[in-house]
């Protein structure tokens, strides 16, 4: 029996889990799939929001505006990796965009966002050369900034483990029955999970949690983005983010560099799909593409080394929902977070927290809590010499697996070691870069899986690539 | 910080024959870098035979040449890092690298590149639909199999009709898989034509040319593609395409010389082969920094890396006895129908005779090849045929290079 | 006879005729002997290295390559394949050792040297 139990590993209900662990509380986090972060969290623009664009009055616009800076110092604590780079918002020559420029900019003082400012075309080139020559108007945003949101996510959820919360993976939620103290969270697997409080953070499937305990007042809309990451030869093609104004083509595709030293550009104009819906297209790459280069023209796009597809869990009424379930009482939904929840994520928590305080739950700080998690790249971060003096004592850090990331085995370890543990080849990814490279895993898989074999005392036709049956061997010859 | 007269990074087909050559010209204090625990780069884990026919006149599997080149090594007491990864050079030749011991840094007195190559990623290829298990590129599927012993599929459909694509097709074969297609999305495959003959043709596996993989399908593994032709453009043909179930996506789409380390290094690339440029020694434009093998351009036959590979290591070896060539240098440069001309400049007063290595652009029948400087020509070659996937070597005479002062133009036409 | 092929015996794949008929074969196309003697075999009695590998059972995911010393005649890749695929080995094994002695007329040897 759980004090409370999250249904969602994404960036939302890790970071609730995190924010939870300072209590003397007991917390069980659930997520379906193999890890965590597998959902919207793991495929968007990483884009710390400044806070102009939400509608003055609604909870994005007081998330936003509170959850910038909160972001930064947790990601501080967690040692997240972020960057505050800025943002441009650019009108492209029409007086309709240049308006809206301006626009954003007034929405951004009601708001109560600092640091914004309006910049010519030419100011803007100044401070960015590659800019597209067409850009007549641009809103500089300085306190933006990019962060990795699924490494956001898994220090997070570390740090929360580490301070005492319990991660149940493949732990498909099928059900959820009142029992006399409180609930049980029922799994497609059977297995079963007792809290008195239930938070669900379910992301593209929040709608369908929110319908086991008969509430039916919200309807998500999946949306999905397709993006393309270019190598770091191209990361440096810009230093700010780049947006456009939305157009009648959409919100407008983003170019910009992220916080590993690539250039990723995207999102397309968003369609609805299904909440798993994460395939990629060759009309939406295109798409990404050409309106990339409306910003960049400089983009070397045959420095792709991966597309992706990613899905918003959007609702009709464009802002997020955080409030107690209708139907029945100690539950409480945290749905409907697109953009900016990424950005809100820490403000989102501490006010789910305050409204679990305003259902009941009694929240006593602990002593002993650690806010600190140890940074995942130190190594990689030290000097010739450091590395030289580490290897000799750990010389697993002198074996280099993964050439084109530059990560050793010993880093691999350690990510199959700690919280929360890497299960899979996908898992080993996110955490070390090892297969995010150019080669894209060609070399280091076949190393990487027996790593993973090795540390679990499994067969290597046992490792799967992200969980289930996504098996990368039939057997042995 | 140590030092060496060279250091070679890589220990594959061209590192092991530069090392050699180094030491057989009389430059002995020569180390190998190799990241794997083993000599002999990819060739340990293409185990198929083929290899030595022109360089060694027998034909032998790929360990086999190896085995042969690492012989020669040992022989020679040249020391060899294993395990050890190369991750700087600077253009002063200080060469970092990183094994369970520590970091090592060598000052050398000349650097042979010899990194090879990677396969072309299923990202880069920038292939639609889902992202399952079961798609690998063909020379990782090469190397669970052959040098791990695990089964990677049952059910095959490959992209890209390179050689390791249809050399994997036929080992799947071996092994019990169902090869269902090969697909090339070129109206011509850029594979070895015996390869075709001896790897689909003998186990009847269809080759569908101007034809790619339009989507990938299946959440966990794969378990299908859509596959559909191309135009010239080549944009899918939506009227045919069509769904092949299997389990397994290979990807033999191309290879990739690995210039990470060349590119930090300040060295010019030369953005059609993805290799440094070079002169006839395989000098950089680095002083005393050499390429060869793959990291310098993608050959087909391994024998011609090895003799790349002596030419680069003997040029290492003149670098530090101090008699390099100097004096004037002319450019080359490709024309009708040459994609690229390696080396990319050529000493005139070299005094010796200056092989030229080109690929065509496109599969001709019976071409004559001219080597112009100016209106000068240097050389000429006849060849029954002339395919992008086979390289061709063009001899110019000493005493005609001499006298060139022009860019040195490589052009065919059709006969 | 009447039967274009290409020749596999080097990389150069010469298309190659073949004409006549019983021991009476004309071949054309080919650059060398070689290349003539393989398309007479071809029509008459196909043959074809087999490449594989052998399990180490005394080391851990440890493979040996291994081939025919021969090529063996094209009908039995499979026979032979069988032949390889039940076969073990224990290390330490040079290159060039017999792994499986007198199959269709040659033996399948190692092409690694496993210490």
């Amino acid at each position: 029996m759980f004090d409370i139990a999250i249904i969602g590993g994404g960036v939302i209900g890790g970071m609730l889990a995190r924010q939870l662990s300072r209590y003397q509380l007991s917390v069980c986090l659930l997520e379906k799939e193999s890890d965590v972060a597998m959902g919207a969290t793991k495929a968007n623009s990483g884009i710390v929001h400044g806070g102009y664009d939400p509608e003055p009055g609604t909870l994005k616009a007081k998330l936003n505006a509170e959850g910038v800076q909160k972001l930064y110092d947790v990601a501080d604590e967690i040692h997240a990796p972020y960057r505050k780079n800025g943002s441009f918002v650019c009108a492209f020559g029409t007086p309709e965009e240049e308006a809206t420029v301006r626009a954003l900019y007034e929405r951004g003082l009601v708001n109560g966002i600092k640091g914004l400012e309006i910049l010519t075309g030419d100011e803007a080139r100044a401070l960015e050369p590659a800019l597209s020559d067409k850009v007549s108007l641009v809103l500089h945003v300085t306190n933006a900034g990019i962060v990795c949101p699924y490494e956001l996510t898994l220090a997070a959820i570390g740090n929360a483990m580490d301070n005492g919360v319990a991660l149940k993976v493949e732990f498909a939620v099928s059900a959820i029955e009142r029992t006399q103290k409180g609930f049980a969270v029922i799994a497609e697997s059977g297995a079963r999970v007792e809290a008195a409080y239930v938070v669900n953070c379910a992301g593209a499937y929040a709608d369908r949690i929110a319908a086991m305990v008969g509430d039916d007042f919200f309807t998500i809309i999946p949306r999905a983005g397709e993006y393309m990451l270019l190598d770091k030869n191209e990361g440096a093609r810009v230093s700010h983010t780049i947006f456009q104004v939305p157009s009648a083509e959409g919100k407008g595709v983003l170019v910009s560099p992220t916080v590993d030293g690539n250039l990723l550009t995207g999102p397309t104009a968003v369609k609805v799909g299904a909440p798993d819906h994460t395939e990629t297209t060759p009309a939406g790459l295109e798409t990404v593409a050409r309106l990339a280069a409306k910003s960049v023209p400089s983009v070397n796009f045959r420095q792709v080394i991966t597309s992706f597809s990613g899905v918003r869990a959007s609702e009709k009424r464009g802002d997020f929902i955080i409030e107690p379930a209708r139907s029945v009482q100690g539950m409480l939904h945290v749905a409907a977070i697109d953009s900016p929840g990424l950005t809100s994520c820490v403000a989102i928590a501490d006010y789910a927290i305050e409204l679990l305080r305003e259902m009941g739950l009694a929240t006593v700080e602990k002593a002993d809590f650690n806010p600190v998690r140890e940074n995942p790249h130190a190594f990689r971060e030290m000097s010739d010499e450091e590395k030289d003096a580490y290897i000799k004592a750990h010389p697993a850090y002198g074996k280099i697996v993964c050439r084109c990331e530059t990560v050793s085995e010993g880093e691999i370890r350690d990510a199959i070691r700690r919280n929360p543990p890497a299960r899979d080849i996908d898992g080993v990814k996110r955490r070390t870069r090892s297969g995010m490279g150019r080669c894209q895993g060609g070399f280091c898989m076949p190393y990487v899986m027996r790593l993973i074999a090795e540390e679990n005392g499994v067969a290597m036709e046992r490792v799967t690539k992200k969980g289930a049956d996504s098996y990368q061997l039939i057997g042995k010859l | 910080m140590i030092t060496h007269d060279i250091v070679v990074v890589g220990g594959g087909p061209a590192g092991m024959a530069a090392a050699v050559a180094a030491y057989d010209a009389g430059v002995t204090d020569v180390v190998i870098l190799d990241r794997e625990d083993s000599v002999g780069g990819i060739l340990r884990q293409c185990i198929h035979n083929g290899f030595g026919l022109h360089k060694l006149g027998r034909e032998l599997t790929g360990p086999e040449y190896a085995d042969v080149y690492r012989a020669e090594v040992e022989k020679r007491g040249i020391k060899v890092y294993l395990e050890t990864t190369v991750t700087a050079v600077t253009p002063d030749r200080v060469v970092t690298a990183r094994n369970r011991e520590g970091i090592l840094k060598i000052k050398a007195g000349a650097v042979v590149l010899a990194m090879g190559c990677r396969e072309r990623s299923r990202g880069a290829l920038n292939i639609s639909g889902t992202r399952p298990a079961g798609v690998y590129s063909a020379g990782t599927a090469q190397k669970l199999i052959n040098c791990e012993g695990y089964m990677v599929g049952r059910r095959v459909v490959i992209l890209g009709s390179g050689d390791i694509g249809l050399i994997m097709a036929r080992r799947m074969s071996f092994e019990g898989a169902k090869v269902e297609a090969v697909l090339e999305i070129m109206p011509y495959s850029g594979g070895l034509t015996r390869n075709i003959v001896q790897c689909l043709e003998d186990y009847d596996i269809p080759l569908y040319l101007s034809t790619t993989v339009a989507e990938i399908h299946g959440r966990e593994r794969v378990t299908g593609v859509t596959i559909a032709e191309v135009d010239e453009r080549r944009q899918v043909k939506e009227e045919t395409k069509r769904y092949i179930p299997c389990d397994t996506v290979l990807l033999s789409c191309g290879l990739i010389p690995e210039n990470e380390l060349t590119r930090a290094a300040g060295i010019p690339i030369d953005p059609v082969t993805s290799g440094a440029l070079v002169d006839e020694n395989r000098e950089t434009a680095v002083p005393g920094i050499f390429a060869c093998g793959n990291v310098l351009q993608v050959h087909d036959l391994v024998d011609y890396v090895s003799d790349e590979a002596e030419i680069a290591g003997l040029g290492a070896a003149d670098f530090v006895k101090g008699v390099g060539p100097a004096g004037n240098t002319v450019e080359t440069k490709a024309g009708h129908g040459v994609r690229y001309v390696l080396p990319q400049r050529v000493h005139t007063d070299k005094g010796a005779d200056v092989a030229l290595f080109m690929r065509v652009t496109e599969p001709f029948g019976r071409v004559r090849f001219t080597v112009k400087s100016g209106d000068a020509v240097l050389a000429t070659a006849v060849r029954l045929k002339a395919a992008p996937g086979e390289m061709e070597k063009i001899v110019v005479k000493n005493e005609k290079l001499a006298a060139a002062t022009a860019p040195i133009t490589v052009s065919l036409e059709v006969l | 006879m009447d039967r274009s092929l290409i020749c596999i015996i080097c990389p150069r794949g010469c298309a190659l005729h073949v004409s006549g008929e019983g021991d009476a074969l004309t071949v054309t196309g080919n650059a060398c002997p070689k290349g003539g003697q393989y398309a007479v075999d071809e029509c008459t009695h196909p043959t074809r290295t087999v490449t594989s590998i052998v399990r180490v059972a005394n080391r851990e995911d440890t493979m040996v390559s291994v081939k025919t010393a021969a090529p063996i005649p094209k009908e039995h890749i499979f026979d032979v394949m069988q032949k390889i695929r039940a076969a073990e080995v224990n290390a330490p094994i040079e290159a060039g050792t017999v792994i499986l002695a007198d199959l269709f007329g040659t033996d399948v040897i190692a092409t690694k040297t496993i210490r």
